[in-house]
């Protein structure tokens, strides 16, 4: 049987193509694997529990990273306490009460300018607006404030993407029963859209951690253990990333490593989270 | 009312009262967004104008010497932005084929093992902080462009090594931190191509190679253009990951000079500079903003008008 339909005819471009195909999606995951790869032989023979409850001291001779990861604890805590409710309640108004237009396109173009502002830009934002005029200088609250305005697009989008994945028939049922607006988001909307929303803030985070421009010039480079619990919030402070930077600028490998190390812990169990919940509490998936 | 009597329309002030408050404070953290952006345009031109009165805004533009601190101090940053433009270009040029490559597999080709396998991989590679690819750039790819360099130039008299910082490495480190916007962009604009596309091209005989790039491709050109615009953006504004791996020095931008750019240039020297030399910085912030408000108006009025247009 010759010249049969059965009898593909393989051209070389095909193959040559296919091939340039899987080559690029081998680097992707190669270079994921190289880079986690090293980071660990890197870091984990200096890694020792001891780095995770020192402070730096010269007199003690001790070196750790116990501020800043203090620091990074208060930056997210601090962060998503102002941002969550800003984001959350803006992506209410665009699904829900919006009915002007117009007006909701200038949302979502300014919504979307945000997210693609480089985070350099929201540092010197940051650092003239809130550390300048508002005279908060270096301290965590002006990191955390220049964040917040940072992480707003990811919460915003996350919620109204959850919002819209809420069948149309919860809200019409719980209106028709009698409940008024805000009591069907209250009790209706938002919890079936929690999933959506906590991942939105697992991103966010994410994001804090790794932020390290934007804090350079708000919040600082301190690694002092905090005093009070408000005190510190005026107090500058860098986060693990910014110690990493430093560390690094001053060629000290070692420790940068160990803080690489933790910081690549911290990404993948966050990404597994953000995995974990939108699949297990799922909860239009039963519809 | 009489008091003792149960009545439905008993809450009905209050109810109304919190309705009308939840909406105002909706509204209000809707408005949020708007007013941020407003001011930190505002804050940008304000802060980056007056350097560019008080140098000249030819000389500002178009000078190619940056000597901040000389007792004469000059402040040229044609080399800066010139950096930038040539870096962020390279980097697209050798990100965007792997990425979209990458993003054709994914959605055209691989079983969902595989595709899950490479999908999480991408996720990863965009979580990891800048810093530490700043961090690998230095103690991977800065060695390797060193030993490059020594035999390259090796006998070379004019030359001045950089020890591996430079275009070179800088250009790599900006193109694996673009990938992960690349391919996920890509990926969904391909989803969004109708399925009997791919079937009419494939029962014309097309394999299915030929149907992914004179079929599926070209229809997704628009959302493809728009990953790549986004990678753009991100690969302008990108500073802590190429800040050591550049090499900090004011120079042309060419493949082996240590380099500087927007980014690079206003963290280094921000810790440090007053009076008018703060106020240059910011007026390469203001560049670095204008490129970034470019690129969001291309995304916004042209690409994405066009596809609402089509449809």
């Amino acid at each position: 049987m010759e010249n049969s339909i059965f009898d593909k005819k393989s051209r070389l471009s095909d193959k040559v193509l296919y091939s340039l195909i899987q080559l690029c999606t081998l680097f992707s995951v190669v270079l994921l694997v190289v880079i986690i790869g090293y980071i660990c032989y890197r870091g984990i023979p200096d890694f020792s529990f001891s780095y995770l409850i020192n402070t730096p001291s010269i007199i003690n001779d001790t070196i750790g990273i116990l501020p800043n990861i203090i620091n990074t604890l208060y930056m997210i805590v601090l962060t998503l306490l102002i941002a969550c409710p800003i984001g959350i309640g803006g992506a209410i108004y665009l699904n829900e009460y919006a009915t002007n237009k117009k007006f909701v396109s200038v949302i979502s173009f300014t919504t979307e300018v945000l997210a693609g502002i480089p985070s350099i830009i929201y540092g010197l934002f940051g650092m003239l607006f809130f550390g300048g005029v508002l005279k908060l200088s270096y301290s965590i609250l002006t990191g955390a404030l220049t964040l917040a305005i940072m992480i707003l697009p990811i919460i915003s989008r996350n919620t109204q993407v959850a919002l819209e994945a809420v069948p149309k028939s919860y809200r019409e049922a719980a209106l028709g029963i009698g409940a008024t607006k805000w009591y069907m988001i209250r009790t209706v909307l938002l919890p079936s859209a929690i999933p959506g929303i906590l991942t939105g803030i697992i991103l966010s985070m994410g994001r804090i951690i790794a932020e390290s421009a934007a804090l350079l010039f708000t919040a600082g480079s301190a690694h002092i253990l905090p005093v009070g619990l408000f005190d510190h919030l005026f107090m500058s402070g860098g986060t693990l990333t910014i110690e990493l930077y430093l560390c690094m600028s001053e060629g000290n490998f070692q420790e940068a490593f160990v803080i690489a190390f933790i910081l690549i812990i911290i990404v993948l169990a966050l990404n597994f989270t953000a995995k974990w919940i939108s699949k297990k509490f799922d909860v239009n998936k039963v519809v | 009312m009489e008091k003792g009597i149960v009545s439905i329309l008993g809450h009905r002030k209050t109810k109304s009262t919190v309705e009308k408050a939840a909406s105002v404070i909706f509204t209000c953290c809707a408005v949020v967004s708007i007013v941020a952006v407003i001011s930190i345009t505002g804050y940008m031109f304000i802060s980056g104008t007056p350097a560019i009165f008080k140098v000249g805004i030819t000389e500002i533009l178009f000078s190619q010497v940056w000597s901040p601190t000389a007792s004469n101090p000059q402040f040229g940053i044609l080399n800066i932005i010139l950096t930038s433009i040539v870096g962020v270009f390279l980097a697209i040029c050798i990100g965007v084929p792997i990425g979209i490559l990458t993003a054709v597999n994914l959605a055209e080709i691989a079983n969902p093992k595989v595709r899950k396998i490479v999908k999480s991989a991408v996720e990863l590679l965009a979580g990891i902080p800048s810093v530490v690819y700043g961090l690998l750039g230095i103690l991977i790819i800065c060695p390797l462009m060193y030993q490059l360099e020594l035999l390259i130039f090796a006998n070379s008299t004019t030359h001045q090594f950089t020890g591996g910082s430079n275009l070179i490495s800088a250009i790599l480190v900006l193109t694996i931190m673009i990938l992960p916007t690349l391919i996920n962009i890509t990926e969904t604009a391909l989803n969004t191509v109708p399925d009997d596309y791919r079937k009419s091209s494939l029962a014309l005989g097309a394999s299915q190679i030929q149907t992914i790039f004179k079929v599926v491709l070209p229809a997704a050109k628009n959302g493809i253009m728009s990953a790549i615009v986004l990678g753009v953006g991100r690969a302008i504004g990108e500073a802590m990951a190429i800040l050591l791996v550049a090499g900090n020095s004011v120079n042309v931008p060419l493949p082996f000079n240590s380099v500087r750019f927007l980014t690079t240039g206003i963290v280094s020297e921000m810790g440090y500079a007053a009076g008018l030399h703060r106020e240059v910085l910011f007026t390469i912030g203001l560049v670095l903003f204008v490129f970034i408000i470019a690129i969001n108006l291309i995304l916004t009025f042209i690409l994405k008008g066009g596809n609402q247009d089509g449809k």
